[in-house]
């Protein structure tokens, strides 16, 4: 009997903070539903407070795109403004892949959803690509960020990318090609560890072998040097991007 | 515009590039002039733009000849715009396009977006004067006018009176909506806590919780954005939102998944369900939350992940191994085959003919070729020819 009475003791106390969390989030959907139609305008418009809104909601963790049904999705907008550029994202990178392998620069990445979205949509950030891109991790189709001299690589394909394939990106791009003696004098490998990154590189389209080149071979990305150029997107590309 | 100068576009040693934007048109003040699309480019010296068309056509102006700039919002019909107030230029110019301006601001109209990026980078180079440090060749134009001792031009002094008035308000309009941001971030965080003490509540009591209970707080969880505390596991996964959610799936995409050969992978289905809804979105973390109670609510679809983690959408009635059988009996008729090669005998996406082969292959019908032309697979003839 007096085990009885402890179980109903802690039901009550669970029951009474649900409850209690119950009334608060009441009060909280008001405070944000105030928020909202001083601010919303603010969050659409302004990327800067973008990004402060997005960091402080990181630092006392909540996720305010973690589900469309949640609050700051339902009414302070946000979620849609990610998840279509989620959308879009996804179908330049599926357009370009049979290009450059599934790596892009984010400011390709970035000019081109720009003109897919038209002259009538918002505009949208480098940032704002960023967090609908850790987003659209979780649909396991390998999207990674991958840091190298002061930007990003995005990578849209399964492919196994380790450190070591990282760290001669990076080094590729300064000038868009890397060779194995740069490899070598930076990186101090030995040449067999060096050909077989730039071996899985190449094998999954991600760069490009110019034997040609005076001196030694050189490895290219298609990621970095298409940059510069900015090609459109071919009909038939689009077509392989929307399924 | 007479500020500016025709250049090679090359950048000079010590010359590094910021930015760039397409689709960039440039006025003289309130005229439009000839250059109406080109590239323009921002480096650490100066502001370049480039003719789409005719590549020859660059011209150039040295940032240090910028006395401020504006945004102007984009209107119906009106890209959005940068204002770039310019102090005269100085005698020793080199060769540009005009003599002559009666304007001493320029504007640059982003025709194909991107001016807010531009904008901000424009504001830190002007702020950081990078150039000043990094000295480069003859070629570029330094325009001492801008140290010491500004030459203002008439009419300039008030327009800056202006600026710093408007920037005075929208820092207030800012830095209210910063105040009420913070304001809503403390109730937030009391919603963590209290959900973190509830979470503690539940591990304590091992079980004794009811059903009931654990489906509201979750949904609660759901609502705030704020990652369940207690492990999944224990106690279930999903909230009813994505039980819902599951079931529409299952009608959703009956038909497109029939249409596709039984089988997509997550992110088409993302794709295909967020651009039906049109509004009222799914998350990506929604969509395989929801598919990942597919099989325990026995629906007519199923979620899979292969080993290489990427996760697909299949309908019940497909078996991936009777595909495997189908695709050896390809791979043979043509000797051997790549992913993409696959993909576009069979109509299937490349990632999914990839699985597919790689699937084959772990059963032992194919073999692979792995060389730096690609990654090709062949009928096993170590499993049949023994």
């Amino acid at each position: 009997l007096p085990q009885a009475k402890y179980k109903e003791r802690g039901t009550v106390l669970a029951e009474d903070q649900l409850a209690q969390m119950s009334k608060q989030l009441d009060m909280f959907k008001t405070n944000l539903e105030e928020f909202a139609s001083k601010h919303k305008q603010e969050i659409r418009k302004n990327p800067e407070f973008r990004v402060q809104f997005q960091d402080m909601c990181a630092t006392i963790g909540v996720d305010p795109l973690a589900s469309g049904k949640g609050f700051w999705s339902e009414m302070l907008g946000v979620g849609d403004f990610y998840y279509e550029l989620g959308v879009q994202i996804i179908e330049v990178c599926l357009a370009l892949k049979h290009r450059n392998g599934g790596l892009i620069t984010l400011e390709e990445l970035h000019q081109q959803v720009l003109k897919g979205r038209g002259k009538f949509a918002q505009d949208v950030s480098q940032d704002d690509l960023l967090r609908a891109i850790k987003k659209l991790k979780v649909l396991g189709n390998g999207f990674g960020i991958i840091p190298v001299g002061g930007t990003f690589l995005i990578q849209s394909v399964p492919a196994e990318l380790n450190m070591d394939h990282t760290v001669v990106l990076q080094l590729a791009e300064k000038k868009g090609f890397v060779t194995v003696s740069e490899i070598r004098a930076s990186l101090k490998w030995e040449p067999e560890r060096a050909k077989q990154v730039l071996e899985h590189l190449l094998k999954e389209g991600m760069a490009w072998l110019d034997t040609q080149a005076p001196g030694e071979a050189q490895y290219w990305l298609p990621a970095l040097f298409t940059e510069l150029y900015s090609q459109e997107i071919t009909p038939e590309e689009a077509k392989e991007a929307i399924p | 515009m007479d500020r500016f100068s025709w250049t090679t576009g090359l950048l000079e040693l010590g010359e590094t590039l910021v930015v760039q934007q397409r689709g960039v048109r440039l006025s003289d003040g309130e005229e439009k002039v000839k250059f109406d699309s080109g590239v323009l480019l921002l480096s650490t010296h100066r502001l370049i733009w480039r003719d789409q068309k005719n590549h020859e056509c660059c011209i150039a102006v040295p940032l240090s000849q910028i006395v401020f700039i504006e945004e102007q919002a984009a209107g119906i019909g009106k890209s959005a715009k940068i204002v770039v107030h310019l102090h005269p230029a100085s005698s020793n110019k080199d060769p540009g396009p005009f003599q002559s301006s009666k304007y001493s601001y320029i504007k640059l109209s982003f025709k194909e977006h991107g001016q807010i990026e531009f904008y901000r980078r424009l504001s830190e180079e002007i702020t950081q004067r990078r150039w000043e440090n990094m000295p480069t060749g003859q070629a570029m134009q330094v325009n001492k006018d801008s140290q010491a001792g500004r030459i203002r031009a008439v009419g300039i002094v008030g327009i800056e009176r202006k600026l710093e008035e408007k920037r005075k308000e929208t820092d207030k309009n800012i830095s209210e909506a910063f105040e009420d941001l913070s304001k809503l971030m403390e109730k937030a965080k009391e919603m963590v806590e209290l959900s973190k003490s509830i979470a503690n509540k539940i591990k304590e009591k091992q079980g004794d919780i009811t059903e009931d209970e654990t489906i509201r707080f979750k949904s609660y969880l759901l609502s705030m954005g704020i990652a369940n505390p207690v492990t999944r596991e224990t106690y279930g996964s999903g909230t009813q939102y994505h039980m819902q959610l599951a079931k529409q799936l299952a009608g959703i995409l009956q038909t497109p998944l029939e249409e596709r050969g039984g089988i997509m992978s997550l992110t088409e289905v993302y794709c295909l369900v967020n651009r039906a809804r049109g509004l009222e979105l799914l998350s990506p973390e929604d969509l395989v939350n929801a598919c990942k109670m597919l099989e325990s609510l026995k629906l007519p679809l199923r979620l899979r992940i292969f080993d290489s983690g990427v996760m697909v959408i299949e309908l019940q009635s497909h078996n991936e191994e009777e595909m495997v059988a189908s695709a050896l009996e390809t791979v043979s008729e043509k000797g051997s085959l790549t992913a993409d090669e696959f993909a576009k005998l069979v109509g299937m996406s490349v990632l999914l003919a990839k699985e597919r082969l790689l699937l084959a292959e772990k059963m032992g019908h194919l073999c692979r070729d792995d060389s730096v032309e690609g990654l090709r697979f062949y009928p096993n003839l170590f499993l049949t020819q023994s």
